[in-house]
């Protein structure tokens, strides 16, 4: 049995970029799923459970990144993910752009 | 950038005299007003806003190291000041074990991507163990100096 893959692009939407404390809250949903979840900008992959690690990844506001998560509740994990970083935004503010504006409805 | 771009090497202190968390910072915080690196800013106003910033939640992110940290109106450029203690710092860490190495780092309010760039290069630090070990068995201010800059090179690679 493969377990189950489940992949996303997100962007970094709040202003701040992914400092330390967005980086805990990442951390906090990553450590809720049993799936091994990684994120990477392109240079560097890191653990999408270890706070170091997290910040070494210094995502500025616009910054894509990828994030991988294998196992049973991959997809889960990817949703909430997704949510934390590109709708909550870290509970902090986002750039105004007429795209995200829309989106947040 | 590298370490050695903002780590002030005049405000390192390789044998902290304070072993409780906010009498460190104050401590880093006056060592970088010493060194002439808080410009304008006021030094117990900084040392409130980093000590406030820590109360959210701590800096103190395991293996033995913290990197309290500000952004604030005041400060002009990242900088950050250093502090070694054998006998290690309370700082209500993640694995909740004492802290043995401080990296201090005062970041202006409006260039949170500089800000990152610096965090950045402090945690790809000390995330290599042998840098921590460095760090925390240097007792001189030379011997910090040292592992700094030696750290800094393998970065250039």
């Amino acid at each position: 049995m493969t377990p189950n893959v489940s992949e996303i692009e997100v962007e970094i939407m709040n202003v701040d970029g992914l400092h330390m404390r967005p980086a805990m809250q990442f951390v906090d949903v990553a450590t809720r799923f049993d799936s091994e979840i990684t994120v990477t900008n392109g240079e560097t992959t890191v653990d999408a459970k270890s706070i170091m690690q997290m910040t070494m990844l210094a995502a500025t506001c616009g910054t894509r990144l990828m994030v991988k998560a294998k196992g049973n509740d991959s997809c889960e994990a990817i949703e909430e993910i997704r949510d934390l970083v590109e709708v909550k935004m870290f509970d902090e503010p986002g750039v105004v752009t007429d795209e995200n504006a829309k989106s947040k409805d | 950038m590298k370490l050695s771009d903002f780590v002030c090497f005049e405000a390192v202190i390789p044998q902290l005299a304070s072993s409780d968390r906010n009498d460190v910072i104050v401590e880093l915080i006056g060592a970088l007003g010493k060194a002439g690196k808080l410009g304008k800013a006021n030094a117990d106003e900084i040392a409130k806003a980093v000590i406030a910033r820590e109360g959210e939640a701590s800096t103190g992110i395991g293996k033995g190291v913290a990197v309290p940290h500000v952004k604030h109106p005041d400060i002009s450029d990242v900088v950050a000041a250093v502090g070694g203690s054998v006998e290690g710092v309370e700082f209500s860490s993640l694995d909740k074990k004492p802290v043995y190495s401080v990296i201090l780092l005062l970041s202006p309010d409006g260039n949170p991507d500089k800000h990152l760039q610096a965090m950045e290069n402090i945690f790809r630090n000390l995330q290599k163990d042998d840098f921590r070990k460095f760090l925390r068995q240097a007792t001189t201010e030379e011997a910090i100096k040292e592992a700094i800059v030696d750290h800094d090179a393998d970065f250039d690679a």
